[in-house]
């Protein structure tokens, strides 16, 4: 980290002690930016000017107001399919290459409030549609911990721009791992919050039963802080459950005696690596020297998961992207007849991905077909809820890897989907649970990082963090 | 072999909401084009809907007023299909859990009551508006996007082409008697597709049906049913067969025009839509909503009837607007005799509304001018025959009947001297006539009567002249 703070926290006392200043944090990332991004395209736009210009607006509040701002002049990122307010987003797509908001998200507004500045956009897969960053129409982002290998994703400009010590904090979003698995790869915290915790309104939807918004820091306390600021109430989204998250100081204590942490035995089965399977497992021995309770628990329909997952986030994706038509807004082939402008518009406009997903998703949903994927596939996401409150009845938690391998090489899974696809393998059933996971670092397989993933009842994020705040506390690896 | 009509309708009633059914955005219908427009309703990228309670209100209220089920739960589902009208690329309706289940609607053709059975009724969202004026382009207004809608679906229980109409009437007398549409098909408020199917008389099975679109008039639903009954039956007569298929009602030619077959048809991938939470509504909300209902039109024609001594087919019209029966009623505050008043809605009043193509709210003769003008024939100052000129100058003028009478010098003569003067002329005019009558002829007495009436320009009063020329003629 190149900011003289290492928490959140800390950044924000020595602004308010008139030790340094807002606009000096944010001149700080900007450099940083600068200096280190053009390697790693973290960001699709970086707006410095506006940064700058908010900072000093920030320096020039007053003592009181500073003391209500619990980000004050903390550099952000925000991952770039989250609306920003008359700046880019573009979803690190052709399609929206230009497209300009008219409104801020309900979380960019929270952002703003807190004080936070808004550096720039981060890269992603396009429309949050891949694991590695490779998808994105403004090309890849580079794993920091290793730039020949990609950050993960779909949140890996999120996670790198973190990693990178280019912002103090950045937002990503999750729709079956994409702020969990690339942290993990990057060796920083993140967070999916329970569906419904923070509101989705200006988040550009993917899955909208799975998509969640969430911190990415590069500790546990920040994800806390960032977690009270962004998430509760918001009356634009029906699904939002206006339940506000609050960080006690009982979480980071440091004690974990007694916390049950089951671990799932289909998790750590084939398909998982060595380099990740041994931090994990000297972990596993580590906790229960601090006293925590380790149990073997079953998630018997983790079999399923991946195929009940593509099933429904393609069919929502499907519906979800039709208003990509080149008619209102947005990349538009120009053509003579209405056809002939939406197919060429679609088939200009959206990446490789992007349509395998759309047309699966298409599929599942025709007539005929209906009963036989998506709403099978909705079955099974009532087995895995299921699955998950039978295990909660033993255990106050769940412990698992959060992807199979360490970060990939560039390039090493971009032609193979269904490869792509089973990273995701230990990621998606919470999301289609609608639990809370949280992805913290536990040690390296030589420079790369391996991340442990905890998974909780929902609104129990307390608890996610208090044994992830147990985790950063040993040390690592 | 004789066929049976079997008829289904699915009408769309444009709630009379303030705000649209998932944003702020005003719902009014004539405000400029693309006023009305915000981020969720243009479908921007992150833009999410958030359901108007008060149309939910509305739509349970039309439940509870034709008998329907009201759901404790009910899900909506999005109809995924392409058209520029269609900013998000699907439209957020209800498909398989729907607002309100079974319910039923009494009619009345040619004096006989049927019940018609309601599958349902349904939320949803409207499309925008496009305007084809400026070819090869078309313009976009987003205006109506996402303006609440229900849709009423009918049991195929419709027997012929009127039963059909008089289910619509029956729908739109209720939609505007709880007000929550303001029911003018003209200009899309109300909107209603029709199924078509025909089958030999006492057969179970149904036959394969044909759906007819874009029918914009009450009178143009029964007429579009009764063309595509008759070709229906033209087909089956001559052996072929009925494709399923949908046509579009031609106004101006009156004949459907084929819009696409089976095979074209769309296919809509309905799925729960996952940015809205199931819709819940507790039973102490119906039944406060259910306690908001006015008096309904099969009500009010029953009290009409039994208690204003009306005649069946005057009640049936009056009732079947709510704003046609309260003026019959504000009438009826300021004069006695309902019978008369009826009379002179059904007759008067309405041919005024028909001839001008106006609605009751565009009438500038009010219920109190009326009443005086029912006064003014009672008491002798004009004729039931002038009366009929100067309700039409009531409505032409904006004035009470009074002021009229008198800038028209309609009063009505019935000073005997006056009219003694005219009769004594008409008989001199016309010696033949008076031989006749004299020679026996009796029904010439008319014809005397009529001359003078003439003589006097439509005032005399006629009772006066009858007495004069029996007097003088004797």
């Amino acid at each position: 980290m190149p900011f003289p703070f290492s928490t959140i926290d800390e950044g924000v006392q020595q602004i308010r002690s008139g030790a340094t200043t807002c606009r000096a944090t944010v001149e700080q990332s900007i450099e940083t930016i600068n200096a280190g991004d053009g390697l790693i395209h973290a960001f699709i736009s970086v707006d410095a000017g506006r940064a700058i210009e908010r900072a000093a607006e920030l320096d020039a509040l007053s003592q009181a107001e500073k003391a209500r701002m619990p980000l004050l002049g903390m550099p952000v990122a925000v991952k770039d399919n989250i609306c920003t307010r008359g700046q880019r987003t573009t979803c690190a797509s052709k399609m929206l290459e230009h497209f300009v908001p008219p409104y801020d998200a309900t979380v960019v507004e929270s952002l703003h409030n807190a004080g936070a500045v808004i550096v720039g956009k981060t890269n992603m897969d396009e429309f949050a549609m891949g694991s590695s960053n490779e998808t994105s129409y403004f090309g890849g982002t580079r794993n920091p911990r290793d730039v020949t290998r990609t950050p993960g994703g779909s949140s890996g400009g999120s996670a790198a721009a973190v990693a990178a010590g280019f912002v103090a904090a950045a937002l990503g979003s999750d729709t079956g791992g994409s702020i969990r698995q690339p942290c993990g790869h990057c060796g920083v915290v993140g967070l999916t919050p329970t569906y419904g915790m923070v509101s989705r309104y200006g988040l550009v939807a993917f899955a909208s039963s799975l998509d969640q918004i969430g911190p990415i820091v590069s500790n546990v306390r920040d994800a806390g802080r960032m977690l009270s600021v962004i998430s509760g109430a918001d009356a634009r989204d029906a699904t939002c459950a206006g339940k506000p998250f609050t960080a006690t100081d009982d979480i980071y204590k440091n004690d974990i005696a007694g916390l049950r942490i089951g671990l799932p035995r289909e998790y750590f089965g084939g398909g998982l690596s060595d380099e990740v399977r041994r931090p994990i497992e000297k972990l596993t021995e580590r906790l229960r020297d601090r006293g925590a309770v380790l149990l073997e628990v079953s998630l018997p329909t983790l079999r399923y998961a991946i195929a009940a997952y593509y099933i429904m986030c393609t069919a929502e994706a499907s519906s979800n992207l039709a208003r990509y038509d080149g008619v209102r807004y947005g990349f538009r082939s120009p053509q003579r007849s209405l056809p002939e402008l939406y197919r060429e518009t679609r088939r200009q406009g959206f990446g490789a991905e992007v349509k395998r997903r759309i047309m699966l998703g298409t599929y599942v949903l025709s007539h005929g077909y209906y009963d036989a994927y998506y709403l099978k596939a909705a079955k099974v996401r009532t087995l895995i809820r299921n699955d998950f409150n039978d295990a909660f009845g033993s255990c106050d938690l769940i412990m698992s890897p959060v992807a199979p391998t360490c970060a990939f090489k560039i390039g090493e899974k971009s032609d193979d989907p269904l490869q792509m696809y089973l990273t995701d393998i230990y990621t998606v059933s919470a999301s289609l649970a609608g639990i809370p996971g949280l992805s913290v670092p536990c040690g390296a397989a030589g420079v790369l990082p391996v991340g442990v993933q905890f998974m909780a009842p929902q609104w129990r994020e307390d608890v996610l963090l208090k044994a992830g705040y147990a985790v950063e506390c040993l040390g690592g690896g | 072999m004789d066929f049976e009509t079997v008829i289904g309708l699915e009408i769309h009633a444009q709630l009379l909401t303030e705000t649209k059914l998932f944003c702020g955005c005003r719902s009014r219908f004539g405000d400029p084009a693309n006023t009305n427009g915000c981020p969720v309703c243009l479908g921007l990228p992150g833009a999410l809907p958030v359901l108007n309670r008060r149309a939910v209100a509305m739509a349970i209220r039309m439940g509870c007023a034709i008998g329907c089920t009201v759901a404790g739960r009910s899900l909506f589902a999005r109809k995924n299909y392409f058209y520029p009208d269609l900013p998000k690329g699907y439209q957020i309706s209800q498909y398989d859990a729907p607002l309100c289940g079974k319910g039923e609607l009494p009619i009345v053709v040619d004096n006989t009551v049927k019940t018609v059975g309601v599958t349902g009724i349904h939320l949803e969202e409207d499309a925008g508006k496009l305007i084809h004026d400026r070819a090869p382009e078309s313009l976009f207004d987003v205006n109506r996007c996402g303006t609440p809608l229900i849709e009423i679906v009918s049991e195929p229980d419709l027997r012929s082409p009127a039963e059909a109409y008089a289910f619509l009437i029956g729908i739109k007398a209720i939609l505007e008697y709880i007000e929550i549409c303001d029911c003018i098909m003209e200009e899309g408020s109300l909107r209603c597709d029709a199924n078509i199917s025909l089958r030999s008389r006492g057969e179970k099975k149904l036959g394969a049906k044909t759906e007819i679109k874009n029918m914009n008039s009450f009178r143009g639903v029964e007429k579009a049913l009764e063309y595509e009954a008759r070709r229906q039956e033209e087909v089956l007569r001559n052996g072929g067969k009925i494709h399923q298929e949908t046509f579009l009602w031609d106004r101006s030619a009156n004949r459907s025009i084929p819009m696409r077959s089976k095979e074209d048809a769309h296919d809509y991938r309905y799925f729960p839509e996952p940015d809205l939470p199931p819709l819940t509504v507790n039973p102490e909300e119906v039944a406060a909503l259910r306690k908001t209902l006015p008096e309904l039109p099969a009500q009010r024609r029953q009290r009409f009837i039994e208690q204003m001594g009306l005649q069946e087919n005057a009640a049936e019209v009056l009732t079947s607007s709510r704003k046609l029966a309260d003026f019959f009623e504000a009438t009826l505050a300021t004069y006695h005799d309902a019978r008369q008043v009826a009379n002179w809605i059904v007759v008067d009043i309405l041919r005024i509304i028909n001839d001008l193509k106006i609605t009751i709210d565009q009438l500038e003769i009010t219920p109190g001018h009326l009443g005086a003008l029912l006064k003014l024939i009672d008491n002798g100052t004009i004729s039931a025959r002038s009366a009929r000129k100067i309700v039409d100058l009531m409505q032409e003028r904006d004035q009470d009947p009074e002021t009229i009478i008198k800038a028209e010098k309609m009063q009505q003569v019935s000073d005997s001297g006056a009219l003694e003067n005219i009769v004594q002329s008409v008989l001199a005019k016309n010696p033949v006539e008076v031989e006749r009558f004299k020679a026996g002829d009796g029904k010439l007495i008319s014809f005397f009567v009529g001359q003078a009436m003439k003589a006097t320009m439509g005032s005399g009063n006629p009772k006066e002249i009858n007495a004069l020329l029996s007097k003088m003629l004797r």
